[in-house]
C-alpha cells in the first residue's frame, strides 16, 4: 500500500505541490533533484517552528506530563467554571492555566480527546465548541464557560455510532487509532461547514456563495489539512467523508485476506 | 506555563481598566498564538484579560462606501462572510490560505494582526533573539535565515511578519480602529501599524500599551473581480508562507485603473508595493508589463546569506498573481 500521499506530509520530498508552487519552483529551474534539495532546505530551517515533534512516535505516544497541578491544593489564580460537555454540566475548579483538554482529559476523563502536540499543528484535540471545530489544546478551560462542548464520546447516539464513525470504521480510516477522535470530530463539522457553503483555499470562486456544496477530493483534503495522521490513513479517511458527505454508498476499498492470500502471502 | 490572572471582561472600559491596571497584562483574543507562546515561555503575562466576550463580532457597511470588521470575529466568520466574499473575495482568499479550519475558528482578526513572527530563533528562548530579549542580539542575522527578510531589515532583526490576511489587507489598504482608556479612540492607517525594526526589534507594531483594537477598517470595494492571492510554501498545506503575493487589478475598458498589491514573508511588515502599483495603473493588463512590475518591486531587495532565493522566486510569484488575478473573472 502506498502511504505516500498524505495531504501533506511531514517531509516536503513528498509532499503534492499546489499548481503555483510547482510552477514558480518550474520556473526557477528546481525540478527533481535541485527541487528535492531546497524544499528540504527550507523546511530544515523551520523545523524550530512548526515542526512538529509529533512527527516523531515518541510524541505521539507520549505521557502526558507538564500539566498544571491537577490536584486542588496546589491550583493558582483558581477559576470555576461549570463545564458543559456532551449535555452534562461538571462544576470544576482549575488553574488557570488548565487548558481544555487537559481538563477534559484529568478532570473529566474523557480521554477520547488524544494530546499529539500540545500547540496547535496535528489536529489530534479537536473537539467542537457551539458546534464549531476547535484545537481544545489552545483554549483555556477557563473560556468555555456557558459554551457547550461536544467531544469524540458525545457522538454516538444510544445504539448508533454517528455516521461518519461508522464510515470511519468501514473504510477503515485509520491504523493506530491516535489522531481517529480528532479527524471524526473534524470530518463532522466539516459536513456542516459545508451545509453553510463555506470556502477553502483552494474553492474556484471564492465571490459566488452557494449553498450545500458537494465536496471534491481535492476540497476535503485542503479542509481537513489541520488533521495530521502519522499512519498516513488518508486516502481511507477521505473516502469516509466522501460516503457520508455525499450519501452515496462506496464498497470498502479492504477486505480480510482470503486463506488463500494469507497462504501466498506466507510462502512469498 | 507560568501562573496568571485570568479576568474575564464583561465591556469595553473593564478591559482597558484592567490592562491599565497591570503593566504585564495581555489581551486574550482566540489565544492560538498567546497561549502557544505561553506554552513555549515566550511571552510570560502575570495576566490575561479575555477580550471575546466583547461585542465587536459584526461586519458592518461603513460610511467610505466599505466595510468594517468587528475585531473579536473570528477569522473563519470573515473570511466567510457573504459580504465580505463578495465584495473582498481577495481577502477571504488570504485568509483561507491561513493556517487550518480549527484555527480560523478560533483566531480573531484583532489577534491575527498582533500575531508574533514565526523566526525560530524568537521560539527558542536558549537563542539570542532582540525581540524576545532586546540586546541579546539577533541569532538569524547571521544564523538560519532562509524564511527570513529580503526588505527593510536590519542587523537587530531579521525577522518576517507571518500575517497572511495582513498581506491581503495591505493590498486592499485598510485602518485599524483602538480604543483607550480614557474613552477616547484612534485610527491607524494599515501602512503604519506594523513598522520595520529600526531600533526597538521588539516592536512588531505602533499600537500603544493597553489600547484595545475593535475593529478593521476597509475601503470601498476595488477588486472583486480580479484578485488572486498566492502563497507559496515548503511544507504542508497550512505552513506559512515561504512568500505570498496579494494582487487586486481593477480593469476598466481593458485598461488598469488600479492595481492593489503587497508581499508576504519578506519584510518585518507585510510589504505593500507601491511602486509596482503605480507603474501598473493606466496599463493594460499584459505579461510584460506584469515583469516590468515584478522587477520594479524587487529593485531594493536586499537578501541574506540563505535566502537570495526569494529575490527570483518573489519576481515570479508576482507575476503569476497578476495573471491569475487578471485571467481569474469574480
Ligand atoms: C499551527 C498554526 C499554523 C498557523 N498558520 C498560519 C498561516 O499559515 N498563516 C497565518 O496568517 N497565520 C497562521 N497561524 C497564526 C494564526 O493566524 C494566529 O495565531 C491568529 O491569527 C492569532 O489570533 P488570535 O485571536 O488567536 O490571537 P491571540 O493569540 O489571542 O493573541 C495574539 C496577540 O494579540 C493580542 N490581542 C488579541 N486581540 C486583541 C485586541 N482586540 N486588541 C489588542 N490586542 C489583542 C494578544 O494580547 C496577543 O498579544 C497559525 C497558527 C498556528 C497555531
Ligand atoms: S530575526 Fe528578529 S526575531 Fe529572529 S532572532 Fe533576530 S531579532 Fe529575533
Ligand atoms: S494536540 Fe496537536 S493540535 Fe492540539
Ligand atoms: S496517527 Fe495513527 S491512525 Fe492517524
Amino acid at each position: 500500500m502506498n502511504k505516500i500521499d498524505p495531504w501533506d506530509s511531514p517531509n516536503a520530498n513528498d509532499r503534492q505541490l499546489s499548481v503555483d508552487e510547482a510552477k514558480i519552483l518550474d520556473q526557477l529551474g528546481l525540478t527533481g533533484d535541485s527541487r528535492r534539495k531546497f524544499l528540504s532546505r527550507v523546511s530544515a530551517a523551520s523545523l524550530s517552528v512548526l515542526a512538529s515533534p509529533f512527527f516523531t512516535a515518541e510524541v505521539f505516544g507520549k505521557a502526558i506530563s507538564n500539566n498544571p497541578a491537577a490536584s486542588p491544593e496546589e491550583l493558582l489564580n483558581v477559576i470555576l467554571v461549570d463545564l458543559r460537555v456532551n449535555d452534562t454540566v461538571k462544576p470544576l475548579q482549575l488553574d488557570s492555566r488548565m487548558t481544555l483538554l487537559d481538563a477534559l482529559r484529568e478532570r473529566l476523563q474523557l480521554t477520547g480527546t488524544k494530546k499529539g502536540c500540545d500547540h496547535g499543528q496535528c489536529g489530534a484535540c479537536t473537539v467542537m465548541i457551539d458546534g464549531k471545530r476547535k484545537l481544545s489544546c489552545l483554549t483555556l478551560a477557563a473560556t468555555c464557560k456557558g459554551k457547550e462542548i461536544t467531544t469524540i464520546e458525545g457522538l454516538a447516539g444510544e445504539d448508533d455510532l454517528h455516521p461518519m464513525q461508522a464510515a470511519f470504521l468501514k473504510h477503515d480510516g485509520f491504523q493506530c487509532g491516535y489522531c481517529t477522535p480528532g479527524q471524526i470530530c473534524s470530518a463532522v463539522a466539516l459536513l456542516d461547514e459545508a451545509k453553510e457553503g463555506e470556502a477553502s483555499y483552494v474553492t474556484e470562486a471564492v465571490g459566488e456563495i452557494k449553498e450545500d456544496i458537494q465536496l471534491s477530493e481535492e476540497e476535503i483534503r485542503e479542509r481537513m489539512s489541520g488533521n495530521i495522521c502519522r499512519c498516513g490513513a488518508y486516502n481511507n479517511i477521505v473516502q469516509a467523508i466522501m460516503e457520508v458527505q455525499s450519501g452515496e454508498e462506496t464498497p470498502a476499498r479492504w477486505e480480510f485476506a482470503s486463506a488463500e492470500q494469507m497462504k501466498k502471502a506466507k510462502s512469498s | 506555563m507560568r501562573p496568571f490572572v485570568f479576568t474575564q471582561a464583561q465591556n469595553q472600559e473593564q478591559a482597558l481598566a484592567a490592562a491599565a491596571a497591570n503593566e504585564t497584562a495581555k489581551y486574550l483574543g482566540g489565544g492560538t498564538n498567546l497561549i502557544d507562546l505561553m506554552k513555549e515561555d515566550v511571552e510570560r503575562p502575570s495576566e490575561l484579560i479575555e477580550v471575546a466576550g466583547l461585542g465587536f463580532q459584526e461586519i458592518k457597511s461603513n460610511q467610505n462606501g466599505g466595510y468594517t470588521l468587528g475585531a473579536m470575529l473570528s477569522n473563519a466568520d470573515t473570511a466567510n462572510h457573504p459580504d465580505i466574499r463578495r465584495h473582498y473575495p481577495l481577502l477571504s482568499m488570504a485568509m483561507l490560505s491561513a493556517a487550518t479550519a480549527q484555527i480560523r475558528n478560533m483566531a480573531t482578526n484583532g489577534g491575527n494582526l498582533l500575531q508574533r513572527t514565526r523566526c525560530p530563533y524568537f521560539y527558542e528562548t536558549s537563542m539570542p533573539c532582540n525581540k524576545r530579549e532586546p540586546g541579546s542580539g539577533c541569532g538569524a542575522r547571521n544564523g538560519m535565515n532562509a524564511l527570513h527578510a529580503i526588505f527593510g531589515w536590519n542587523e537587530q532583526c531579521v525577522a518576517v511578519n507571518p500575517s497572511d490576511m495582513c498581506v491581503a489587507l495591505a493590498a486592499i489598504g485598510a485602518k485599524v480602529q483602538v480604543q483607550r482608556v480614557n474613552g477616547t479612540t484612534r485610527t491607524i492607517d494599515f501602512s503604519d501599524f506594523h513598522r520595520l525594526p529600526g531600533d526597538q526589534p521588539e516592536a512588531d507594531n505602533t499600537l500603544q500599551p493597553n489600547e484595545l483594537i475593535t475593529a478593521i477598517e476597509l475601503p470601498k470595494p476595488a477588486f472583486s473581480k480580479h484578485y488572486y492571492y498566492l502563497k507559496i510554501r515548503e511544507r504542508s498545506s497550512y505552513a506559512f508562507a515561504l512568500i505570498s503575493v496579494a494582487a487586486g487589478l481593477q480593469i476598466e475598458n481593458g485598461t488598469i485603473v488600479r492595481a492593489g498589491l503587497a508581499m508576504g514573508g519578506v519584510a518585518h511588515k507585510p510589504w505593500k508595493l507601491t511602486r509596482a502599483e503605480e507603474f501598473l495603473t493606466g496599463k493594460l493588463p499584459q505579461t510584460k508589463n506584469f515583469e516590468q512590475a515584478a522587477e520594479l518591486a524587487m529593485r531594493e531587495a536586499r537578501p541574506l546569506e540563505d535566502n537570495e532565493y526569494k529575490v527570483e522566486m518573489g519576481k515570479k510569484a508576482i507575476v503569476r498573481a497578476l495573471t491569475q488575478a487578471y485571467e481569474k473573472n469574480a
